[in-house]
């Protein structure tokens, strides 16, 4: 309490209007914040830490990494090696695509209403994982599905030539239909903040088109687009309702993993749980410190 | 509202665009026409067999039986409840902290950024792991009644809002001068209320309706939290349909993506009218 008697010098020269209002104390500005950290910590931060100290726990109450060290079990491995692949493939090649239709109706020059079409759509389509999006490609690409059925009347025997609507192919197709509108939704302003007035500078320098892209306008989204495409690998990498929803949880993926450790101790060891529970956290923050030393590169720009 | 602006736009696009547009417009209509059946097609596929319930003809026999359902609508109108909650409860968590830390405490912009974060860094499959194991004892037992568990699930679906809740806000935020804005309404002699509710706040419209929107795609048919929780809301009783019936999912998968994207629809809309403004006024 003492410190709010002592205003800091620094913040005051911070503030807006600080020379009109000086006697603002520092303690004041905490309190703008201070009711979103109380309920971050009760419904985000809480739950992560008793989970991080539960996977500390020992069987008699010590402090131990054992659990840490199971976490190189086969089952566990597979899991996460599955988990990886799927979000990486399906964040690449869903960004990949994003990006180029969120081009394509924005600077693209497709007519305006396509832009808005899309967008909306998107905002629908990202809506659309989990049951629903499984139920939708389990009657477009299951083993009766429509699409399945018509590639047998081209003679094609989709389930026969080792596509499996249940396989990390299978899966990855289904995630790229949320992954490809967030991309378009995430990325859509990053291609707004381009200016026009870069654009017209590098033609009145000489510049082509491909010249532009290579020398300004790329160097300039490539942050935004890596840290969107992280932003997707989580997105992949924590999805679970979708995955329940088509193998009935029984496919071997750290989510799915997971969420049968919360039924029942399928690992025969609850410490196992919390670790593999937060070996999936310390994944996750290493991607989103990646992904934020990216952003803190876009920003400069696209201001 | 945008007259003003849409005759100067047009004429700087055709001037800067007159050759390379016109080569580029013919991969622009390749991209989005192979997006589209991407996306189309699932939803054809799906639609297509919801009409086949009936052996022979084509009918809606799948949607009567959905909706004859006792358990549908219940459920879904719980879903819309807990949803429209959570944004609010979202909102105001997000808006009055994004703007203070815009204007006041930017030094403590990273913290708020990775706290938005987190529901990235957690799963929510690992998150309502946490949660059952944290609120199911005293003296925090919140997962006791349906109805406690009922708030805590609407506060989870605000806090996995925050994400897209505080990037949407802090982008609407730095498309305007907020200090030159603030600056200006305080030189009006405007109040801190009059400045967030008459001057922060309209200027954000869109943006917070952005934000509504992702929140409400992300809560409305939410599986996981819900399941592990033992609520009856959509996502639970969605999954159930699918493992239980042949030809009902298939209507529900096409009644959840016609209503909620009716109701994007609508939220864009209003958005957009929005944004006329705001291009109008620049």
């Amino acid at each position: 309490m003492s410190s709010s008697l002592h205003p800091n010098p620094k913040f005051a020269n911070k503030t807006v209007g600080g020379a009109k209002r000086p006697s603002r104390l520092p303690i004041g500005q905490w309190i703008g914040v201070l009711p979103f950290f109380i309920f971050s910590a009760l419904f985000l931060i809480g739950p992560a830490l008793i989970l991080a100290y539960r996977s500390l726990e020992g069987p008699e109450g010590v402090l131990t990494f054992e659990n840490y060290r199971q976490l190189t079990s086969e089952t566990v491995l597979s899991a996460y090696g599955m988990s990886i692949r799927i979000s990486l493939t399906s964040a690449i090649l869903g960004g990949l695509i994003g990006f180029l239709i969120a081009w394509a109706i924005s600077i693209g020059g497709l007519p305006r209403p396509f832009r808005s079409i899309t967008s909306t759509f998107s905002g629908v389509a990202s809506n659309f994982a989990g049951v629903p999006l499984a139920a939708a490609y389990i009657f477009t690409l299951g083993r009766v599905g429509v699409v399945t059925a018509l590639f047998k009347v081209f003679g094609i025997d989709l389930y026969r030539s080792g596509f499996s609507l249940y396989s990390f192919a299978g899966l990855t197709l289904v995630y790229m239909y949320f992954q490809i509108p967030l991309m378009v939704l995430v990325i859509l302003p990053a291609l707004d903040g381009l200016k026009r007035e870069w654009r017209e500078a590098a033609e009145n320098l000489g510049a082509t088109s491909a010249q532009y892209w290579r020398h300004v306008a790329l160097p300039v989204l490539i942050p935004s687009i890596m840290g969107t495409m992280i932003l997707l690998f989580g997105n992949a990498f924590g999805a679970h309702a979708t995955a329940y929803a088509l193998t009935g949880g029984l496919f071997n993926l750290a989510t799915l993993l997971i969420g049968q450790q919360i039924s029942g101790d399928v690992l025969h060891n609850p410490g196992l749980g919390y670790a593999v529970a937060m070996g999936m956290v310390i994944i996750m923050a290493l991607s989103i410190v990646i992904y934020s030393i990216l952003q803190r590169r876009s920003e400069r720009w696209l201001r | 509202m945008t007259t003003s602006a849409a005759p100067i736009s047009i004429t700087v696009k055709e001037q800067a665009a007159r050759t390379p547009v016109r080569k580029n417009r013919f991969w622009s209509w390749v991209i989005f026409l192979v997006g589209a059946l991407y996306f189309l097609v699932p939803l054809a596929a799906t639609f297509y067999w919801s009409l086949r319930a009936e052996r022979g003809t084509f009918g809606f026999e799948a949607y009567r039986r959905l909706f004859a359902d006792t358990n549908f609508l219940p459920s879904f109108s719980e879903s819309i409840v807990n949803a429209v909650a959570a944004i609010f409860l979202s909102l105001l968590f997000i808006v009055p902290t994004a703007y203070w830390v815009t204007l006041r405490l930017p030094r403590l912009r990273p913290v708020i950024e990775f706290i938005t974060l987190l529901p990235f860094v957690i799963p929510a499959v690992v998150l309502v792991f946490g949660l059952i194991r944290l609120y199911s004892r005293p003296p925090l037992l919140w997962t006791a009644t349906y109805d406690s568990s009922r708030i805590l699930l609407v506060c989870v679906y605000a806090a996995l809002s925050f994400p897209y809740m505080f990037r949407a806000v802090d982008n609407g935020l730095r498309a305007m001068d907020v200090k030159a804005l603030t600056e200006a309404a305080q030189s009006l002699g405007a109040g801190w209320p009059t400045i967030l509710l008459r001057v922060i706040f309209p200027n954000l419209r869109v943006a917070l309706l952005s934000g509504a929107l992702l929140t409400f795609a992300i809560v409305i048919g939410e599986l996981t939290i819900a399941l592990f929780m033992a609520q009856h809301t959509l996502g639970p009783y969605m999954a159930n349909l699918t493992r239980s019936k042949v030809y009902e999912p298939s209507a529900m998968a096409i009644v959840a993506f016609a209503i909620t994207w009716a109701a994007m629809g609508l939220i864009q809309l209003i958005g957009r009218g929005q944004q006329g403004q705001i291009a109008g006024g620049h």
